[in-house]
């Protein structure tokens, strides 16, 4: 026989599916379930929710019997710049205002790859800026504050 | 004729000139995002969708989509002639032959047939739409809650047999997709579901951000894992001018690519992708020379070309008349008609003429200005190529975020955008294709009102499901694809990545 193994991959497939059932399946018996006739809010999530669950289950034992691909190499960087850039807009894009918030956003993308070149990010960041405050503020008019409320009053904007 | 009545309000509408500059703007768009390299067509279109809700009018916002959408495929396969590098699958069978022909310095002519070939297609599917669409949608009007409910079943269930790798994982895809796309409140009781407590999430998990993320932002990190250099040696196009020998050899190509796209891109669940690989398969087996193939064959790339955007077209007829989406793309429209305030299904070609057959028009509109738009402009997009990948992706991820921003204001979307651009990614390196999900999501919420509406009719009676011919019809058919993708010959040449442990 041979010694429990169990493929990477197709492993955390299957946890992530069967969290994510769990989440769902857990959050619908809060709500009211009703009958198969009126049906309550939680019912369709739950019998859906137990179904993610067991198809994870079957993908766990896939996972014990087969190999799969490896997963490969994996964006650590990239992740760590590209995914916090929306969050920061949405974070900002009220206190500082729209244009300080885009220049910020864009400069932290780009510190996603490893060629970029900090003076590089900067003139691309302000080439941005500039762009968004043509196209999207001034053009076509999107109703966000130039500057925001955390900046000091800014004369002629 | 009622085809031509239906054929002229098309027209009129889609030859605005307000919806003229809208077509060409969308096309040049597509085009243009289409064409960096490792950006699928799907991508392209979750990426500017945001710009088309700045219009006011859904008619002309959904024309500049559908330009977007053929801009983005043509963009697509520029970039695989060119770089060998396609955006999808669906232009990876056009690389083959493309680059080839590039090589041997003859990217233009290769641009060059791939755009005849795209636009002989799109001329005749156009017509197909227009014929099909018509009664299709009479036959759509029939339907009850019951028959709605197992036509999406079939969707769903072609969107995982096409799907690549493990059925079962592409089934687990579409399920959290529909309770993903169930999060917010109940419209029956009103409750808030899934929301976590965040008000900003009553209304839904908004489309625009899930579409973002899991396609725009998900690729964004796949081509950050290897940054290695691209090597652009086709600097300059000449010669785009296919010879008289080319043209020969085309034509047959081109037609059989029409019929094979136009009858597969039916098909829900991604017919288009399918199209290019059984275009190729056909040409190399009916060639006199199948040896050419792989070295540069013209029909290597006028007949998946041709067949490609064939595909592309008839997806719209599934997608128009039943609301029902074929692959990704049309979920994207589907999600830009419903923020539109459009209830996709039957009832559009009716209570909306002007928007359905104007669609329909600008498909043939937005095929001729990429034919006469991107074959002079190829060298600026042959430029754009040189332009490094790190500057890129600033660009986008900052368009991407004013973009969903824009939709409702509402920063709460900016951060669904970061968590399904986390889980899209994660989810494409467990190997699950993300095209499912979208479609689970689209229809998430349509699936359990007509399921819940089909219960409350039966009077709790689940049989009510198979005693109705069309839906007992529609539920075979799902069954059997189910039957089929199971079938051990089947199953083992789809999943022929699995190594069996002896």
């Amino acid at each position: 026989m041979k010694p429990f193994t169990i493929d990477t991959t197709n492993g955390i497939c299957a946890a992530l599916f069967i969290f994510l059932g769990g989440f769902f399946a857990l959050q619908s018996l809060d709500l009211e379930i009703g009958t198969a006739f009126r049906m309550g809010p939680g019912y369709f999530p739950l019998v859906l929710a137990i179904v993610l669950i067991l198809l994870g289950a079957i993908i766990l034992v896939e996972a014990v019997r087969f190999e799969s691909e490896p997963i490969g190499h994996v964006a650590w960087r990239g992740m760590l710049f590209i995914l916090p850039a929306p969050i920061f807009f949405g974070l900002t894009v009220r206190g500082l205002g729209f244009l300080p918030s885009i220049f910020l956003t864009a400069l932290i993308a780009s510190f996603a790859s490893g060629r970029m070149r900090p003076l590089t990010a900067l003139v691309l960041s302000a080439g941005l800026t500039l762009f968004a405050f043509l196209v999207f503020s001034y053009a076509l008019g999107l109703p966000f504050r130039r500057f925001g409320p955390w900046l000091p009053s800014w004369p002629a904007l | 004729m009622e085809l031509l009545d239906n054929l002229a309000l098309g027209f009129s509408t889609a030859t605005s000139l307000a919806n003229l500059g809208f077509c060409l703007i969308g096309v040049l768009l597509g085009t243009l995002i289409g064409v960096l390299p490792g950006i699928g067509a799907t991508a392209t279109i979750a990426m500017l969708l945001p710009i088309t809700f700045q219009i006011g009018d859904p008619v002309s916002s959904l024309i500049m989509l559908a330009g977007i959408y053929y801009g983005a495929q043509y963009g697509g396969s520029t970039t695989a002639i060119l770089i060998n590098m396609p955006g999808e699958s669906s232009s990876a069978v056009t690389a083959i032959d493309g680059y080839q022909m590039a090589k041997n310095g003859r990217a233009g002519a290769a641009l060059a047939i791939a755009a005849i070939g795209s636009f002989f297609a799109g001329t005749v599917s156009t017509f197909l739409v227009a014929i099909f669409a018509p009664p299709l949608t009479a036959i759509a009007l029939q339907f009850g809650a019951a028959e709605y409910f197992s036509l999406m079943i079939v969707g769903l269930v072609s969107s995982v047999a096409l799907a690549h790798g493990s059925i079962v994982k592409a089934l687990a895809m579409v399920v959290l997709g529909l309770l993903l796309g169930i999060v917010g409140t109940d419209i029956y009781t009103g409750t808030p579901r899934f929301t976590l407590g965040i008000r900003e999430y009553a209304d839904g998990l908004n489309f625009v951000a899930v579409a973002v993320g899991v396609f725009g932002v998900a690729e964004i990190l796949r081509n950050l894992e290897n940054e290695h250099e691209r090597s652009v040696m086709i600097r300059r196009v000449s010669g785009l001018m296919p010879t008289r020998e080319d043209f020969r050899r085309m034509a047959a190509p081109i037609v059989r690519g029409t019929i094979i796209g136009s009858a597969l891109g039916i098909l829900p669940g991604g017919g288009a992708i399918l199209a290019a690989f059984a275009s190729y398969t056909v040409e190399k087996r009916i060639s006199k020379n199948p040896g050419e193939f792989g070295k540069g064959a013209v029909e290597g790339v006028a007949g998946p070309e041709s067949a490609n955007n064939a595909g592309a077209q008839t997806s719209f007829i599934p997608m128009l008349t039943l609301g029902i989406p074929a692959n990704p793309v049309m979920a994207l429209m589907i999600g830009a008609m419903i923020i539109q305030g459009i209830v996709p299904g039957p009832n559009v070609a009716t209570e909306q003429p002007a928007l359905f057959w104007g669609i329909i028009a600008s498909m043939w509109i937005g095929n001729l200005m990429l034919i006469i738009l991107n074959l002079p402009l190829i060298g600026l997009w042959v430029k754009l190529l040189t332009i490094p990948y790190y500057v890129l992706f600033p660009i986008i991820m900052a368009f991407c975020s004013i973009g969903v921003y824009s939709v409702n204001t509402n920063i709460y979307d900016l951060y669904a955008v970061a968590f399904f651009g986390l889980l899209g990614y994660l989810l494409t390196k467990l190997r699950c294709e993300p095209a499912p999900l979208l479609l689970g999501f689209v229809l998430g919420p349509l699936l359990e009102e007509n399921l819940r509406r089909a219960m409350i009719l039966a009077r709790g009676d689940p049989t009510t499901f198979v005693t109705r011919p069309i839906s007992a019809g529609l539920l075979f058919i799902a069954l059997a694809v189910l039957v089929i993708v199971f079938l051990p010959a089947v199953k083992k040449k789809r999943e022929e990545v699995f190594v069996e442990e002896n």
